[in-house]
Order: C-alpha cells, then sequence, then structure tokens
C-alpha cells in the first residue's frame, strides 16, 4: 500500500448521518446512487470499458464512486490517462498513488507519442496547446485497448453544449458525436447497443453541479492533489486568466512572473489551465468560496472555451471527451 | 450553484426533477433564465457572454432567454430543439430542469423530459389563453404520471396584470384538467420578463393571494408518489470478489427491503432470505427505492442480470403479452411484423407490437384507427416478448412499467413505452396453471399477417367478428345460427358457420366426449373461429360449450367488442321435447354418459352479450334483434 494520500480528516466536520426513518434521500445520496446504477450498467452492457483519468477532482470521484459500487469487489475500469506532457508534477504524482492504493490498472498513453509518430502536429507559437491534440492519442488508445465504453466526469452544468448529451452518449466509427442526432434517453433505461467499432462515451455525474461534486469530496473525505489548495506560486497573469510558472507557458514581451497566494478549480493541462488567487486552503474554505463565487469553473479558467462561443460543440464533434 | 443555501448542510438538501415545456415565445427560456439569475445561479463569464451575445443580436438590455439555448442549430434557427438539462438551487432543494420544445414535432422530447419528471410546469401566454401546445403538454404530463403540474400564466404585464385574464385562463384549464385526471394542479400568474412572481412577490398583482414558483418548487411535498409497498429490485450485475461472497447489486426500483425477509427470484421462483443489505458505506437495516445496494441471500440461488428479486407475497405480473401506451420516436414508422428489442429494467428480450389499438391524437384527444405509428405518435398497443417480463402497470410502478424498443439493426431507440397490464387471458382469470398466452410450439414465432385484418375489412365493408352460440342440446342454436347466416350471407357479408358435429369429423375426429376433450375440442373450435376472424368473417359458432372457463378462454382470442357470447336459453323441458337428434332419449336410458343436461352441468354465461329466448320469441324476431345489435355496434351496416 501507497503512502497515504492527503489527510482531509482534521479540516472537515464529520458529515452529516442521513436522519433515521427519513424515506427520502439527500440530494448527494440520490446523486450518488444514479452514479453507481450507470456505472453497473457500464460494466454489464459493455465488454471493455474504461475510466478516463485526467488527475482532476470530477475523475477522482469517479474513481470513488466505481469503487463503491462494486464493494466489496474490485472496479472492473482500467484507468486511462491522456498524458499531453504539460501536466503539474503534483497530479502525475497523485494519479500513480490512487491508482496503486486502489489496485486499478493504469494506462498512461502520451500526446508526445503521436506527435513523434506523426499522428497530429504540434501548434507553435505563444498560445500553443495541446489540448485538441488529446482527442487524436485518446482515440488511438480506444482503438488500441479496444475499449467499448469510456466514462469521463463531465458534467451537463459546465456548459451549454454539454446540457444536451446524453449520460450514455453514441459514438460512431470516428469517435465523433452527433448532436442532431442522440438517442433519446429516458427514465433510467440506457441503451448501450451498438455496431463494432463504435464506442460509448458514458457521464455518470452529468447531473451533479460543481458545488455537489465539492460536497460530495467533503463528506466523502476524498483526498485531493494539493493543487485544488490555496498555496503560493509563480505565475503571469495573461488577459485575467493566471498561469503557473512552467517550461510550457514562455513568457511573453513584457510578461514577468509574480508570486501569488492561488489555487486551481481544475487541474487540465498546464498551458490552458489558469489559477485564481484564492486564500481558501480547506474543502470548507473551498465550499464557502464556490458558493459566493460569481465564475463558472470553466470560464474563469479555461482558456480553451473562449476560443469561440461554440468552442466546446465543435471540439465535441470531433471526439472531445 | 448553492449561494442561497447554506453550505454546511449540504446533506439535508433535496433534489427535486422538474420539466418545462413551451411553444416558441411562450417565454419559457426566459423563465428558466430568470429563475437561474432570481436564484443567482448564473455567473459573471455567463453573465458577460450573455450581455455581449444581446448586443450582438442588437437587443436592448439582457436576453436572459439566450442563457438556456444549447447548440449551434439552435442559435441559428431560434429555437429549442432537444431536451436540455438544467441546475439551479435554491436554500431547501436542489433542482434539476428537463427543459423541452413544446411543438408537436417535438412530442417525444416531451416525453423524455416528462420521464424523470416528479413535476411539470406548463406554460400559458396569458394574452393568447390555453392554446394546443398547453393542453399538449399537459396530456403528456398526465401520460407520463408526473403527479404534480403548475401552470404558470406568463406575461402578465402585457395583459396589464388583470385579475379577469387570469381566472378566464385558470378556468379554461382546469376544465381541460378535468378530462386527464390530473393529480395536484397549482396556478401562478407571472410575468418572467420583469420577474413578477418567480422568484419574488410581485407587488402589482394584489389580487393573487398564493406563493411564487420557487417557493412552490421548494416546498411542493413531493415523493407521495413514490411507490414504498411493492419491493422490486432489477439485478445489475453480480459482485464476487471471492468464494465466501455472492451479492447482488442494483438499485431498489420500489419498495423497501430488510435483512431476514423472505425473497424469491424471478423468473425461477426459487426463495431465500435477505442476509444482508450491504453498501461500501457499512450494511443498511434498511433500502428503500431509489437506494443502490447490494443484496445478499442466505441460499446459494442462482441469479444473474436481469432477474427480479421480489417479496413473495407480492409478486409483480409475469407474462409475455401486455397493453401498453407508446411513443414513437424515430423516423422510421412501427413495423407491426418488425422484432424489436425490448429493455425493461435490467432485462432485454426479442419483442413484437402484436396489434396497433389505437393512436391518441395529442391534441384532440381522439383515438384513430391507424395501421402503423409514426415519428412523434402516442397510442396503444399489444406487445408480445419471446421471453416473459416482470411488469407492473405503470400507474402503480413507474420504474418497473416502463420500456423502450430498440432497432435491432440500428441500435437506435425507436420507442418509449409505459405498460398498462397484461392482457387477460381466461388462464389468468380463472387462474389454470398454465403459461401464460396461448400454446405456441417451441420455436414458432408469432409473425404478423400478411394482409392484415382491417384491410380485409375495409374491402368486404364489414366489420369481422365471432358470434359464439352456446346453449343446451336442442336449444335452438343451429337453427337460430342457420337462419341468420343466411340472411348475413344474403346481405353480402362474408360468413362462416361452424358447428360441433363438423368439426368433430376431421379436425377434432380423435377427440372423445371425457371433460379433456370438451375442453380440446372447444379450444380447436376457438382457434379456427379466430383464423376465419382475422380473414375478415362473420364467424357463428355454435357449441354446447357447457363450461364457462372454456368459453372465456375462445373470447380471450379475439379482440374486445368482436366477441358475442349469444346465450341461447331454452328450459330443459323443451329441449327435452324437441330433441332433434334423440339424443336426451339416449341419455335418459343411459346410453350416453356426461349428456349435458342430465348428467353433466351446463354453466350458464353471466354475462353473455345477447340471450335468445328460443322457448318465447320466434326465431324470426330473434335473428331481428342479432342484427339490429349488430348495425348498432357498427359491425355491419
Ligand atoms: N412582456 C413580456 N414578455 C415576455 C415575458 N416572458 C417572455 N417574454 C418575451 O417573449 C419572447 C419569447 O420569449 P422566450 O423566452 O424566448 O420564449 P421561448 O421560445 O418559449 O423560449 C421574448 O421576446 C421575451 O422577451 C413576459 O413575462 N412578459
Amino acid at each position: 500500500m501507497a503512502t497515504k494520500l492527503l489527510d482531509v480528516q482534521d479540516v472537515l466536520p464529520p458529515p452529516i448521518p442521513a436522519p433515521a426513518g427519513v424515506r427520502r434521500r439527500s440530494h448527494l445520496a440520490q446523486l450518488e446512487s444514479e452514479a453507481i446504477f450507470i456505472m453497473r450498467e457500464v460494466a454489464a452492457q459493455f465488454e471493455r470499458p474504461v475510466l478516463l483519468f485526467s488527475g482532476g477532482k470530477d475523475s477522482i470521484v469517479l474513481v470513488r464512486l466505481a469503487r463503491k459500487a462494486f464493494w466489496p469487489g474490485k472496479s472492473p475500469f482500467p484507468l486511462l490517462h491522456v498524458d499531453t506532457g504539460h501536466n503539474f508534477p503534483e497530479v502525475i504524482e497523485f494519479r500513480d498513488r490512487l491508482a496503486a492504493e486502489v489496485g486499478a490498472d493504469l494506462v498512461v498513453r502520451r500526446v508526445q507519442d503521436s506527435i513523434d509518430r506523426g499522428r497530429v502536429v504540434e501548434e507553435t507559437g505563444p498560445h500553443a496547446s495541446r489540448n485538441a491534440m488529446q482527442t487524436v492519442t485518446l482515440l488511438d488508445a480506444l482503438a488500441e485497448l479496444r475499449a467499448d465504453a469510456a466514462m469521463g466526469g463531465a458534467r451537463r452544468d459546465e456548459e451549454k453544449a454539454r446540457a444536451k448529451e446524453r449520460v450514455f452518449s453514441h459514438r460512431d466509427r470516428f469517435g465523433q458525436w452527433d448532436p442532431r442526432n442522440q438517442r433519446p434517453e429516458l427514465w433510467s433505461l440506457y441503451n448501450g447497443r451498438k455496431a463494432p467499432g463504435e464506442h460509448f462515451r458514458v457521464f455518470p455525474i452529468s447531473n451533479w453541479t460543481e458545488m455537489d461534486v465539492w460536497q460530495y469530496i467533503a463528506a466523502e473525505r476524498i483526498p485531493l492533489p494539493s493543487l485544488y489548495f490555496a498555496h503560493r506560486r509563480e505565475v503571469v497573469d495573461r488577459g485575467g486568466v493566471l498561469y503557473a510558472r512552467s517550461p510550457w507557458v514562455p513568457l511573453l514581451p513584457g510578461e514577468r512572473y509574480e508570486e501569488r497566494e492561488v489555487r486551481f478549480r481544475t487541474v487540465g493541462d498546464a498551458t490552458c489551465t489558469g489559477a485564481v488567487e484564492s486564500s481558501a486552503a480547506t474543502l470548507d474554505e473551498i465550499i464557502r468560496e464556490i458558493a459566493g463565487t460569481r465564475l463558472t469553473e470553466r470560464g474563469a479558467t479555461r482558456a480553451d472555451d473562449q476560443r469561440s462561443e461554440a468552442a466546446m460543440e465543435d471540439r465535441k464533434r470531433h471526439g472531445y471527451f | 450553484m448553492l449561494t442561497t443555501a447554506d453550505p454546511r448542510e449540504p446533506l439535508q438538501t433535496d433534489l427535486l426533477r422538474f420539466s418545462t415545456a413551451g411553444s416558441v415565445d411562450d417565454g419559457k427560456s426566459t423563465l428558466i433564465g430568470r429563475l437561474l439569475y432570481d436564484t443567482k445561479s448564473i455567473f459573471q463569464d455567463q453573465m458577460d457572454a450573455l450581455e455581449a451575445a444581446s448586443r450582438r443580436r442588437g437587443e436592448e438590455g439582457v436576453n436572459l432567454a439566450l442563457l438556456t439555448d444549447g447548440l449551434r442549430a439552435e442559435r441559428e434557427q431560434n429555437i429549442t430543439i432537444d431536451v436540455a438539462y438544467r441546475y439551479f438551487a435554491a436554500p431547501r432543494r436542489k433542482f434539476i430542469i428537463a427543459d423541452t420544445p413544446g411543438h408537436v414535432q417535438y412530442t417525444r422530447n416531451m416525453v423524455t423530459g416528462a420521464s424523470t419528471a416528479e413535476l411539470a410546469v406548463v406554460l400559458v401566454d396569458a394574452r393568447k389563453g390555453v392554446l394546443t401546445q398547453s393542453r399538449r403538454h399537459g396530456f403528456i404530463s398526465t401520460l407520463l404520471q408526473i403527479p404534480h403540474v403548475v401552470v404558470a400564466v406568463n406575461k402578465m404585464d402585457l395583459v396589464d396584470y388583470d385579475e379577469r385574464v387570469y381566472r378566464g385562463i385558470v378556468a379554461e384549464y382546469r376544465e381541460f384538467a378535468e378530462k386527464l385526471d390530473v393529480q395536484n394542479l397549482t396556478f401562478i400568474p407571472i410575468s418572467a420578463l420583469d420577474g413578477d412572481n418567480v422568484v419574488t412577490k410581485s407587488g402589482r398583482m394584489p389580487w393573487y393571494h398564493g406563493g411564487t414558483l420557487l417557493h412552490h418548487l421548494e416546498n411542493v411535498n413531493v415523493g407521495g408518489s413514490r411507490n414504498l409497498v411493492d419491493f422490486r429490485f432489477p439485478v445489475q450485475y453480480v459482485i464476487r470478489p471471492h468464494q465466501d461472497f455472492r451479492g447482488f447489486a442494483g438499485r431498489v426500483a420500489s419498495g423497501t427491503v430488510a435483512p431476514g425477509e423472505e425473497v424469491v427470484v424471478l423468473p425461477t421462483g426459487r426463495s431465500a432470505r435477505v442476509r444482508s443489505v450491504e453498501t461500501a458505506d457499512g450494511p443498511l437495516a434498511e433500502a428503500v427505492a431509489g437506494d443502490s445496494v447490494v443484496l445478499t441471500l442466505d441460499d446459494e440461488v442462482d441469479v444473474g442480470r436481469g432477474d427480479m428479486i421480489v417479496r413473495r407475497m407480492n409478486l409483480p405480473r409475469v407474462s409475455n403479452r401486455f397493453e401498453a401506451i407508446v411513443c414513437w420516436m424515430a423516423e422510421q414508422p412501427l413495423c407491426p411484423s418488425a422484432p424489436y428489442v425490448l429493455m425493461h429494467t435490467s432485462r432485454q428480450v426479442k419483442a413484437f407490437v402484436s396489434r396497433i389499438v389505437y393512436r391518441i391524437d395529442v391534441d384532440t384527444l381522439h383515438r384513430d384507427e391507424v395501421g402503423s405509428f409514426g415519428l412523434n405518435d402516442i397510442g396503444r398497443v399489444e406487445i408480445t416478448t419471446v421471453a416473459p417480463v416482470f411488469f407492473d402497470a405503470y400507474a402503480q410502478n413507474q420504474a418497473t412499467g416502463s420500456f423502450i424498443l430498440v432497432d435491432p439493426f440500428t441500435n437506435v431507440t425507436v420507442a418509449a413505452g409505459m405498460i398498462r397490464g397484461e392482457i387477460r387471458t381466461a388462464e389468468e382469470v380463472f387462474g389454470r396453471e398454465e403459461p401464460a398466452g396461448r400454446a405456441v410450439s417451441p420455436g414458432a414465432v408469432w409473425q404478423e399477417w400478411n394482409v392484415s385484418r382491417e384491410r380485409r375489412e375495409e374491402r368486404l365493408g364489414h366489420a369481422a367478428a365471432v358470434l359464439w352460440f352456446t346453449g343446451l342440446s336442442g336449444s335452438g342454436k343451429s337453427t337460430l345460427a342457420r337462419e341468420l347466416e343466411e340472411r348475413l350471407f344474403g346481405a353480402g357479408c362474408r360468413t362462416m358457420l361452424l358447428d360441433g358435429d363438423q368439426l368433430r369429423h376431421g379436425l377434432c375426429g380423435d377427440l372423445g366426449f371425457g371433460a379433456a376433450d370438451r375442453q380440446e375440442n372447444v379450444r380447436r373450435a376457438g382457434e379456427v373461429a379466430r383464423l376465419f376472424f382475422e380473414q375478415g368473417s362473420l364467424v357463428l359458432c355454435t357449441f354446447v360449450s357447457p363450461f364457462r372457463e372454456d368459453r372465456e378462454r375462445v373470447r380471450a382470442l379475439i379482440p374486445e367488442g368482436r366477441f358475442y357470447e349469444v346465450f341461447v336459453d331454452c328450459d330443459l323441458d323443451t329441449c327435452r321435447r324437441r330433441d332433434p337428434k334423440g339424443l336426451y332419449g339416449k341419455a335418459a336410458r343411459g346410453e350416453i354418459v356426461h349428456f349435458t343436461g342430465i348428467s353433466s352441468p351446463y354453466e350458464a354465461p353471466e354475462e353473455p352479450e345477447i340471450t335468445a329466448r328460443t322457448d318465447a320469441h320466434t326465431v324470426e324476431e330473434m335473428v331481428e334483434a342479432i342484427l339490429r345489435r349488430l348495425r348498432e355496434d357498427g359491425i355491419v351496416s
């Protein structure tokens, strides 16, 4: 067993037990039951499902839910991480420890390998990002693993285009999503039937909001990478987005690094994931901060969505997460 | 986000799912935008994007409606086209909105949105009154059994907040709703644009004393409609980490379960006791509807995905034929002879739509006879599955009463269905120990008739029907039936007359007169009648058929309204006197055993469609009476 992950025991009050005799469960319990139900459907309906693991809080929550869904057995899903090569070292370290702790197979596929093999051409310039290239690496990895379902931690509250995505989202042979032609999804009957070569993306926490995720992390005392908590770090302020100092974010003329107290609300690729100024060092403080915040998590820190109003929709059509 | 809630007590918050539907310009998007905005669920960056988009479109102020339109196509066409899910929170509840368009071409989207909703918000434009789309949404909400309906009378600002306009709409909608059996109906006058009575109480409508829309959403007592009585546990997955643990993972579909309870597993019928109700957080003393748990049993019973664990004294229906209301969701029309995959709880079985009963016009609520369903059609059908399914009526139990049909070739979901109940066969009515449905040879798969009865009837110019004449030997069944057939045939109808003696030459020549053989004789007669019926004929059958049970079995083969049990009633003495075949004489001499009326009972029909008293009326009078009845029922003209 690896070293104990970040201990949040002392920063949290004990979870509030559901009052005895109450037959309607709390919203978190309802969301958890739904997510577990969906994961069990995935395990039953597909042959080689994988769990897309980014190291971010949403996929960490998925790992927890998968553990609960199949307890006392082991989760049947290998973890697939598409590594842009621009990840924060803390996240990579956390990923490896978590996979070891839950005993899951961890498969890492690198965007760098796709570049080396000529599958994609690297963007250049100050705003260069490997975010879009992940799609190719991901689709190649799914084909290599012959995965017929890939679970992700996307939520419908994140972005307009996602509001209409199904829980079981069908992808054609080229990994593409057709928003005009989605299967109707009724009650809790999830249709995972498909032709050979096609696959599904499945989103067990579709109905969760960012707040639900944080509340669940707090209630379940789920350890997170330290990036999520306030810490001092050298950042560069670029158009209101704070980028962490890293070899992949070269300074532009006139820019300089400064040390600030920041935390990350999502922990994607370092070239397009910004930090926010914050002093929230515990889950409790983070929840309070989010409750009062006036920016959605993607809007605050994801440079890739700001490229155009329909940015997300375009990427999704091509098989993005 | 949970801006107004106390984040320290997240676990006390409840979750309510509701649906909205509206047509272009009812103000639905504005209303949702308003709910999100006034509960502070819109963030600064969304707000900035909204302002920018509003400006680009040359609108003054922010257009809250832009907040909730999703895909590019909709942005271009300015309409909402799919089900979109939206989230907001108030102190006591979190909400999931299933937001759907209201036009008739999006009926399927409304059905989808309604399928998970516990409450429906029906929008009415105060200037326009109760239009078709509001009725349609109301109808679909009732069809999907949404227990609470809120009618939001919007754009009150455009009618000067006039109470009379509001009252008029309330009265109009109530009248419509009476036809629908809506459980809880609430009306709220609002202005989505200005926010009156949405989240904050309006000062401009002092005559309205009710709460705001949000107040209602937060306080309405939901959950009363959940089924906490009938325990149903469809098994999703078997968890077997090692030799000593075998657990059945699933979500309690309805009812509750606790350790120690006696259960049975369907379809095997094996019984066991619940040893424990497990979760990763520890065992539970009780699990209730909606909980995802793992059950362990005290016995090594064989259980797999698709099985259902239930209580011994509270079983669901088990049948391979049932009636349902379906909504057709695919461009490809329903094909009555095509195989579909029926997905129901955790089970998938092959199925056919064995009969289309009628289509419902969602706007007028009229029933139309049709041969197929196209996209967005809703109607009543009979479904036959190749293996039995375990279900309850949707009205009692949504989780075990709902299903989808999937095209096995394209894998697309083509229909959503709500089970009304099983098709009752005589076996079920009389509790005989026989498999449900008719006898089927092993491996035989039902195919619909090549030319449908409806088409045949159309050509013949009259409907098909079966008239089953029952009565004592000598009561006058044959005389009456022969005369009636002459009249019908003379009028140009296609007819056929089957009588006992004919069938006993040939088809039933292997049968005697013992109880079992008599039963089989009637069964074959019924099946033959059914074949002629499907061929469009008016089939007249004269059989003593003394046992109610056997007659009911025949009745079950023929659609309702097309089977006439004709009780040919005549007192025994008159029959004996007539004795056309000399049988009473033989029976009296003991030459015939089991002779009906003498040494074997005759069970008179309890509720025959027609009674003919041959000892009181002439044949002519009785024939006229029967013809009149057939005309009244629209069988012949
Ligand atoms: N005066 C007035 N206009 C409204 C109200 N609600 C919506 N509208 C307007 O009605 C039009 C259609 O609204 P929208 O929300 O886009 O309707 P949808 O098509 O049902 O989503 C827009 O111009 C709105 O500004 C209201 O309460 N009062």
